[in-house]
């Protein structure tokens, strides 16, 4: 099946001082995708989201997103993604709903088609009764689905997800996995997304890259990341397996 | 726009809302109700017996009752309004992770600190405007004057100039907020930078005056030198806003002030004569007589908003 390359990195490279947090990324992900960004803390895959994003400048190299330059068409690029940070916050004072409502507004929507948007939001992620709490009373898993009904309010063609799965207990973590799986089938949505729990990865993720200390050092599908290391033949392995050989 | 719009909205809405607007407010209100009822008094035990006094209205303003004149007041607290509603602006959102949702959505970036700015001083505007008219009020019942068409006039451009005066300490709380990831330190500095511009510079200029034209009290006193310590300690107590404001301020509202020096060398027949003869100034005259100070205090309030701007503009935010 023939589809598209949406989001292209050329040799993207990001250094802080001495220091280089991405290396010369060179990567591809297809429209309809979920890739996944595996790697330990500190391995560059948050500075890469925003420099896809167009927060961050980078050093060296381009990337396009949705066929746009994000240095250059931030604003539009921002348009079609949505990026939900690693620990997304939220203004304390509001509830739910008016958290939603000034996403919507800064996305320039009228509050009437606003209104029906949020409510059909939050029931997709499972939060219509907690509408009109507080954010500040919401729990870690509840803060991290009210952060995905934010980013979908402008209808993404492309999601970024840093972390999506970090600090929830089992049964938040598979609600969001799921959550994903769904919105990624169901609106063909692509999805990037960061993580270093290599089960959820794997459990969701089509593609995975491997990025180490700013280095992708592998790529692909799970199955034929295990045949290039252990050779053809050898059968399920698990991306842990994987994980530990690039390690060494 | 759409974005600007947005953020403007949100933030008029937490901070008009915000228990430390409605606290500032409060003690606002209660302080310039208390001045101008000193002022009314004394205004009242002045004025009776008079057969016309020029521009009563204006005296509300600028009279010091028991402790000081709304003039001094604003340029003494209006500071602290300006500093407790941007001392937190940009950090805060910082450290509750809502700048980075904030800046992914389809805005430019400059509508966060664009929004947050012009919030501020529409705050800012509401209070001022707000407690000139209950003062205006007051006047009109407890005093019985009624403003005169110059005299609106007169209050309109106080007005305006008080507003860039707090302008320009949001616009520095919300750099120090910028700079600084830490609200605490943002505040201290705010409030630290506040009391030596306020405080320190006055003394500074007595200081640098004293030692480029130090007055030799044991000989006899050279009114040359007299006037150049003076002309050194105005030069340098103009660096303080404070100063800056008062000066423009008092003028504007005082039409018998006819300068902001404060030594002139007259002879004593000069002397009487002023004193015989005092005529107020027309607007236009004061105007002219503060126009560099006007000129001075909007350009320091647009310079301190650029930087802010500048320095979030090139800022990278990862949270
Ligand atoms: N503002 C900064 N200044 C200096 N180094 C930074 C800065 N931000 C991130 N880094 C460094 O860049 C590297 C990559 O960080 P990051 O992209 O956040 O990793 P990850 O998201 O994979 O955990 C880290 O080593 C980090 O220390
Ligand atoms: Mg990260």
């Amino acid at each position: 099946m023939e589809t598209e390359t949406i989001i292209e990195t050329t040799n993207l490279t990001k250094r802080y001082g001495r220091q280089t947090a991405v290396n010369g990324l060179t990567l591809k992900v297809k429209e309809g995708e979920i890739f996944g960004f595996l790697g330990p803390n500190g391995a560059g895959k948050t500075t890469t989201l925003l420099m896809l994003l167009g927060l961050s400048r980078p050093s060296k190299g381009s990337a396009t997103v949705c066929g746009l330059n994000p240095l250059r068409m931030a604003k539009e690029v921002k348009r079609h993604v949505g990026y939900l940070p690693e620990n997304v916050g939220f203004y304390e004072d509001m509830d739910a709903v008016q958290s939603l409502e000034y996403v919507a507004d800064l996305n320039g929507f009228k509050k009437v088609e606003a209104r029906e948007k949020i409510d059909e939001l939050l029931e997709i992620v499972g939060l219509k009764e907690e509408a009109r709490k507080k954010t500040a009373a919401f729990s870690r898993g509840m803060k991290q689905r009210l952060g995905v009904a934010e980013v979908l309010i402008k209808d993404p063609k492309v999601l970024f997800l840093d972390e999506p799965t970090l600090g929830l207990d089992p049964e938040g973590a598979i609600q969001i996995i799921d959550l994903i799986q769904s919105l990624n089938k169901e609106k063909n949505i692509t999805v990037l997304l960061s993580s270093h729990n290599l089960h959820q990865v794997q459990k969701m993720s089509h593609r995975v890259g491997i990025m180490i200390g700013g280095n992708l050092i592998a790529e692909g599908s799970i199955d034929s990341l295990a045949e290039e290391k252990f050779g053809v033949g050898e059968k399920e392995y698990s991306l842990e397996e994987i994980y530990m050989k690039y390690f060494q | 726009m759409q974005g600007l719009y947005a953020v403007f909205k949100k933030e008029l809405q937490d901070h008009l809302s915000s228990y430390r607007f409605v606290i500032l407010f409060a003690l606002i209100a209660m302080v310039s109700f208390i001045t101008s009822y000193m002022a009314a008094v004394h205004m009242r035990g002045n004025l009776e017996g008079l057969a016309s006094t020029k521009f009563p209205f204006l005296m509300l303003f600028s009279t010091p009752g028991a402790m000081f004149s709304m003039v001094q007041f604003v340029a003494f607290f209006g500071p602290l309004i300006g500093l407790i509603l941007g001392f937190d602006a940009i950090n805060r959102e910082r450290t509750q992770g809502t700048l980075i949702k904030v800046l992914s959505q389809p805005i430019y970036r400059d509508a966060v600190i664009n929004g947050k700015f012009l919030a501020g001083v529409m705050t800012i505007t509401v209070m001022l405007v707000a407690i000139v008219l209950v003062i205006s009020g007051f006047g009109l019942a407890f005093v019985g004057v009624v403003p005169g068409v110059e005299e609106i006039w007169r209050l309109f451009i106080f007005l305006i100039i008080s507003i860039f005066y707090i302008s320009f300490w949001l616009g520095l709380s919300i750099l120090f907020s910028i700079l600084f990831k830490s609200i605490a330190t943002s505040s201290l500095a705010s409030v630290a930078l506040w009391i030596f511009l306020s405080f320190f510079i006055s003394l500074g200029a007595e200081v640098v005056a004293n030692t480029v034209a130090p007055i030799d009290r044991k000989n006899e006193v050279q009114p040359e030198v007299v006037l150049e310590n003076a002309r050194i300690k105005e030069m340098v107590s103009l660096s303080s806003p404070m100063v800056l404001y008062s000066d423009a301020a008092a003028t504007i509202i005082d039409p018998m002030r006819k300068t902001t020096r404060s030594i002139i060398l007259m002879g004593p027949m000069e002397e009487l004569l002023s004193a015989r003869f005092q005529n107020p100034l027309s607007l236009g005259q004061s105007i002219v007589i503060v126009f560099p100070h006007i000129i001075a205090l909007i350009a320091i309030t647009l310079i301190c908003f650029a930087i802010s701007y500048l320095v979030f503009m090139l800022q990278e935010v990862r949270t």
